[in-house]
């Protein structure tokens, strides 16, 4: 795969995801706005943050006139998860130049990620492949990234004429499951994803997105013990 | 309270959770059950965004008819695990919502 080939099955793959975030990003222009934000500080929110629950949040905590530790305090729990994300994908980002990591981590969305870890899983490391991978999640990343720019635009602009619920919000859950399921290939990556699975939805009432956090951590221990079982 | 501040403050934040690991690997030398967690990371961290979304309707498990998302989510799963296409899988997945809607 040349860098052009790689960048561009990068964005492709983004592609169903952006269907799910685009009115999320129109809903958020909406909501800044409602909550007295000025629409430049809206947009620049969009790629200053960057992240789209965390945005909704401060949104949220400005219109209610929150403290700034507490709403900093916040955006950072929401985002706790792109931690995992972070460690996931730095093996493969360790040869590049320091440019390269800092643009891939500002682009690191969960939608990126979500995009882009098959492919990247599939490349095997120290092969010529390997070289250009990153281009695959660039290509991830940016196709988000413009997207979110242009919804939240779109939010800012038309704001609440737009019909609030087609339902395509529906398409992340959906290409979620389709990049989730191929990838279950054993005993201990069912059992991974079964135990997050239940530990989010019996945690979803925690503040912040913090049982999102604990669930996937439950997901990997549970998922790292049985494969070290297997071993033994 | 200045509001470009408290974006800088939060822009900041995110990232340096993003970079965290990104800028450290090379650097520390992890334990190895922590490389043995790495490989979960994509399944557990998407089926922990995921369940929700399906499972529950304003916070409360639903099981039956009133969610129709669930439904057509496994109709989506079941065809993910058979064909492992990925516009297939949202395809049906969205024409079982469809459907379930309208029954």
């Amino acid at each position: 795969m040349t860098r052009t080939e790689s960048f561009v099955l990068g964005l492709r793959s983004v592609m169903p995801l952006l269907l799910g975030v685009a009115p999320f990003g129109v809903i958020y222009g909406v909501v800044a706005l409602q909550s007295g934000i000025p629409p430049l500080v809206a947009m620049a929110m969009s790629s200053i943050v960057f992240a789209g629950s965390a945005q909704f949040l401060l949104a949220q905590l400005v219109g209610a006139g929150a403290p700034l530790l507490l709403t900093a305090g916040a955006v950072g729990l929401v985002n706790l998860r792109h931690a995992l994300y972070s460690a996931s994908v730095a093996p493969m980002l360790a040869h590049l130049p320091r440019r390269w990591k800092i643009l891939l981590a500002y682009l690191l969305t969960d939608e990126a990620y979500a995009a882009a870890i098959p492919h990247l899983i599939a490349v095997k490391p120290n092969s010529s492949q390997s070289a250009l991978a990153h281009w695959i999640l660039f290509g991830s990343g940016f196709g988000l990234w413009a997207g979110w720019q242009l919804a939240t635009l779109a939010g800012v602009l038309i704001g609440t004429q737009l019909p609030s619920n087609l339902g395509l919000d529906f398409a992340l859950p959906l290409t979620f499951i389709a990049i989730v399921v191929p990838m279950i290939a054993s005993r201990a990556l069912l059992a991974a994803a079964v135990t997050a699975g239940a530990v989010a939805v019996a945690l979803a009432a925690m503040p912040y997105k913090v049982g999102l956090f604990i669930a996937a951590l439950a997901g990997l221990v549970v998922g790292a013990a049985l494969t070290r079982k297997a071993k033994k | 309270m200045n509001l470009w501040w408290l974006m800088l403050v939060c822009g900041v934040i995110t990232f340096g959770i993003r970079y965290s690991f990104i800028a450290a690997e090379g650097h520390y030398q992890p334990p190895t059950w922590f490389r043995r967690l790495l490989p979960f990371v994509p399944i557990a961290a998407l089926t922990a965004l995921t369940a929700p979304e399906l499972l529950l309707v304003q916070g409360e498990i639903m099981f039956d008819g009133g969610n129709p998302r669930l439904w057509a989510g496994l109709v989506a799963i079941i065809v993910a695990a058979l064909w492992r296409n990925t516009l297939l899988t949202i395809g049906s997945g969205f024409l079982a919502l469809f459907v379930l809607q309208r029954i």
